[in-house]
C-alpha cells in the first residue's frame, strides 16, 4: 500500500506549511514532509521538523498551523499513552484517529490542523488523513498541505500497489521534491519516516535539496593595495582637567 | 430556617439561564462576588464556540444517558446520576482546590487529558477568593 500525504500550508503566525507525504509500502508506511514554516510570505523557518511522535509504531504529519498541529500531536499522544498503558497493548492507528477526528470536530475547524496519521499496528500498516474539521480518510496514499497537487501528481504517475522500502522511500522523496520546487509555501529538505513492525526510521533529513550556496569569490583587497604617498604625525597634548567617581548601587 | 443556606447546597443543579446572571440577592448586580457585569457579555457570545464549550459536557452526558437509557433501561443513568451527586458533593472548603478524585474516576477523566488540564493550572491562578467571606457566604451567614 502506498500513503502519502501532504500538508497544506496555511498562512498565520508560523504556520508550517508542508508536504507530507504517507506512502505505505508493502509491509510498511513511509511518511514524508518539507520543511519550510511560514509566516505569510516570509520563511519563518528553514528546517522546521513536521514529522510528530505520536507513539512509538505511530507517527503523524502535521499540516497548517503550525501551533496547532503540535499541541493537537502532543494531547493525543499523551492521551494514546494513557490508553495504551490502560489496555496494556500496543496503540492501533485507528485509536489516533479516532481521537484526532473527535478533537478537531468538537472545535468545528478552529483548530488549524490538517493531519496525515499512518503508523503499523498489529493488523497492519495503516495511513489516514484528518482535516481541520475533523473528517478523515483512509487510504492506499494521501497528500496534505499547498504541494498537495504537486505531490500528489507524481503519486498517480507513478504508485503501485505492493511497492519496496528503497522504492516507496525514492517514490516520496520525488513527489515531496515536486511539491518543494513548484510551491512557494514548501521548501528547504526533505525528512522521510519509515514506519515497519517493530521499527521506525526518522530521516532527517532524508535529502537536501536546497543546499544554501557558498560564495566563489570574496571582494576584499590585499595589504598594500594602495600606495601611501605622505605620512605626518601629529601628538595630541591632553590633561587632565577634572576628576569624578560615581558609585554604583550593587545593594 | 435559613433558605440562602440550603440553596447554596444545590449548587450541582443544572445551571439555569436566567434573565440577569450577574443577580444576588435582591435581584441586583453583585459585583464583589460576580465581577463586574457588561450587558454585551451576557447577550451575545464573544466565539462562535462559547456557547458550545460552555455547554459540551452537560450536551455529551445528555446524549450518553439518553443512549444508556435506551439501551439498558431508566435504571442505569439513575444511577449514574445519583453517583454523580455523590461525588461532586466530596468537596474542600469553597477557597481551596478540590481535586474530585472520585468525579473524575468516574468520568473517566483520569485516563485522558486535555487542555482544561493544561491550561488552567491552580497554582497560575490570578484571582482568589477571601476565605472568611467564601466560608460565610457557603453558610449562609453574609
Amino acid at each position: 500500500m502506498f500513503l502519502t500525504c501532504f500538508k497544506k500550508e496555511k498562512k498565520q503566525k508560523n504556520i508550517a506549511c508542508i508536504i507530507l507525504l504517507l506512502f505505505p509500502w508493502k509491509d510498511g508506511v513511509v511518511l514524508g514532509a518539507d520543511t519550510r514554516a511560514t509566516e505569510g510570505m516570509v520563511v519563518a523557518d528553514k528546517n522546521c521538523s513536521k514529522i510528530h511522535y505520536i507513539s512509538p509504531n505511530i507517527y503523524c504529519c502535521g499540516a497548517g498551523t503550525a501551533a496547532d498541529t503540535e499541541m493537537t500531536t502532543q494531547i493525543i499522544s499523551s492521551n494514546l499513552e494513557l490508553h495504551s498503558l490502560s489496555t496494556g497493548r500496543l496503540p492501533r492507528v485507528a485509536t489516533a484517529n479516532r481521537m484526532l477526528k473527535q478533537m478537531l470536530f468538537r472545535y468545528q475547524g478552529y483548530i488549524g490542523a490538517a493531519l496525515v496519521l499512518g503508523g503499523v499496528d498489529c493488523l497492519g500498516p495503516h495511513l489516514y488523513s484528518i482535516y481541520p474539521h475533523g473528517s478523515t480518510d483512509k487510504l492506499p496514499y494521501v497528500t496534505m498541505g499547498s504541494g498537495s497537487l504537486a505531490a500528489m501528481a507524481v503519486f498517480e504517475d507513478r504508485y503501485k500497489p505492493d511497492m519496496e522500502e528503497e522504492e516507496a522511500k525514492q517514490l516520496v522523496r520525488d513527489a515531496i521534491a515536486a511539491g518543494i520546487f513548484n510551491d512557494l509555501g514548501s521548501g528547504s529538505n526533505i525528512d522521510v519516516c519509515v514506519i515497519t513492525k517493530g521499527k521506525v526510521d526518522y530521516l532527517r533529513p532524508h535529502d537536501e535539496p536546497n543546499k544554501k550556496g557558498t560564495r566563489a569569490g570574496s571582494y576584499r583587497y590585499k595589504q598594500g593595495t594602495t600606495g601611501i604617498l605622505t605620512k605626518a604625525v601629529t601628538p595630541l597634548d591632553l590633561e587632565v582637567v577634572e576628576e569624578t567617581v560615581q558609585t554604583m548601587d550593587t545593594s | 430556617m435559613n433558605t440562602r443556606g440550603l440553596r447554596s447546597q444545590l449548587k450541582d443543579s443544572v445551571p439555569v439561564a436566567g434573565l440577569c446572571t450577574q443577580a444576588g440577592s435582591y435581584g441586583v448586580q453583585d459585583p464583589l462576588r460576580k465581577g463586574f457585569s457588561s450587558v454585551k457579555n451576557e447577550l451575545l457570545p464573544s466565539h462562535p464556540l462559547e456557547l458550545s464549550e460552555k455547554n459540551f459536557h452537560l450536551n455529551q452526558d445528555k446524549m450518553n444517558f439518553s443512549t444508556l437509557r435506551n439501551i439498558q433501561g431508566l435504571h442505569a443513568p439513575l444511577k449514574l446520576q445519583m453517583e454523580y451527586r455523590a461525588t461532586r458533593q466530596i468537596q474542600r472548603l469553597p477557597f481551596l482546590q478540590s481535586s474530585n478524585i472520585a468525579l473524575d474516576t468516574l468520568r473517566g477523566n483520569d485516563e485522558s487529558i486535555g487542555f482544561e488540564d493544561v491550561l488552567n493550572d491552580p497554582a497560575q491562578s490570578e484571582v482568589m477568593g477571601d476565605p472568611h467571606m467564601m466560608m460565610e457566604y457557603k453558610l449562609g451567614l453574609l
